[in-house]
């Protein structure tokens, strides 16, 4: 892995939140409650303008920052599910990590979130992008590769039955839509890899 | 106070607010009570800060218990727990119960002396499951 700025990574990520804050709602508008994307859109602004201490910081505390400020400033569900994933990365990842370091702490970082959310993978969640996204990164894949996972991943939530949030409400009629948080993972997923890997 | 405090999480202000009424007109002032609700914006939703917020201010040395309305208040409710940390943590018990039914029998037990084993086995028991 390349060496990089973590402001860097702050950056893209906001970015991408931001430029598709109104296809994450109106995905989550579909099946859930409507307001996933103003909500990640808010939430990564609140890190973006802490980008440069949360950049001074070792790279675990720098993921726990972010993962703390997005619980205080996500709100919904997705408030404690994005944070858990950040903050639990942060407690796991050394601070120099190689690809088998990173693999290893987001393993754990999934884990993390199932907890979190009391879920498990074929729920129609982000747990249906992270996990592929873990596979690929665990057998070596590359960044191009393990993005093309991350957005394979999210198109199959489509047919899913989602029995977790709000969604699960709606039973047999949440077939049919992408699950937003997914969706937003997917991103996240590209975001970080083209940062990282300048793909 | 000695009684064990009891905090209620909505997505809704109203909601919440509402059932902090009920329990007060239950309970009076006997039980440290405490609510929250709304995501903080004026629109609906639950923040972990403000649900933070509310188990400082209803927080017993007897404990807490939380009762909470749908997923999200439940999800943001644990976390609030973890980011409060021990020693304080092992006190707080977000009750799985209806939030209007839990909220006040969990109260009345709590009103009586109860201990917060006994509170949230209180609330528990409306649970179907």
């Amino acid at each position: 892995m390349a060496a990089f700025d973590f402001s860097r990574l702050i950056a893209a990520a906001a970015d991408t939140i931001a430029a598709h804050a109104e296809e994450l709602t109106a995905l989550d508008q579909a099946i859930g409650d409507g307001d996933h994307g103003l909500n990640m859109k808010r939430g990564f602004e609140a890190v973006r303008a802490e980008a440069d201490a949360f950049s001074a910081k070792p790279l675990p505390e720098a993921l726990k920052a972010v993962g703390t400020k997005l619980v205080m400033t996500v709100g919904g569900a997705s408030g404690p599910l994005f944070g858990t994933l950040f903050m639990a990365l942060g407690k796991d990842l050394p601070v120099a990590p190689d690809r088998n370091g990173l693999a290893v702490a987001l393993g754990k970082a999934i884990e993390a979130v199932a907890a979190r959310g009391k879920s498990q993978v074929g729920q129609k969640t982000m747990l249906d992008v992270l996990r592929p996204v873990y596979e690929a990164l665990a057998q070596g894949k590359t960044a191009t590769e393990i993005v093309d996972a991350a957005d394979r991943a999210a198109e199959a939530t489509v047919p899913m039955k989602a029995l977790r949030g709000r969604a699960s409400f709606l039973g047999e009629r949440s077939i049919g839509h992408m699950d937003a948080g997914a969706r937003s993972t997917a991103l996240l997923v590209r975001a970080v890899a083209e940062a990282i890997e300048g793909i | 106070m000695s009684n064990v405090g009891i905090v209620i999480v909505s997505h809704s202000p109203l909601v919440a607010e509402g059932t902090a009424d009920m329990v007060r007109q239950m309970v009076g002032d006997e039980v440290p009570l405490a609510w929250c609700g709304g995501n903080g914006q004026g629109g609906l939703g639950t923040s972990v800060e403000a649900i933070m917020g509310a188990i400082d201010k209803a927080w017993s040395e007897a404990g807490v218990a939380i009762l909470v309305d749908l997923g999200g208040a439940e999800t943001n409710s644990e976390m609030a727990v973890e980011m409060i940390g021990e020693p304080r943590s092992h006190r707080i018990v977000v009750c799985n119960a209806p939030i209007v039914e839990g909220a006040v029998m969990a109260a009345t037990e709590s009103s009586g002396g109860a201990s917060l084993k006994e509170v949230v086995a209180t609330a528990h028991e409306l649970s179907p499951s």
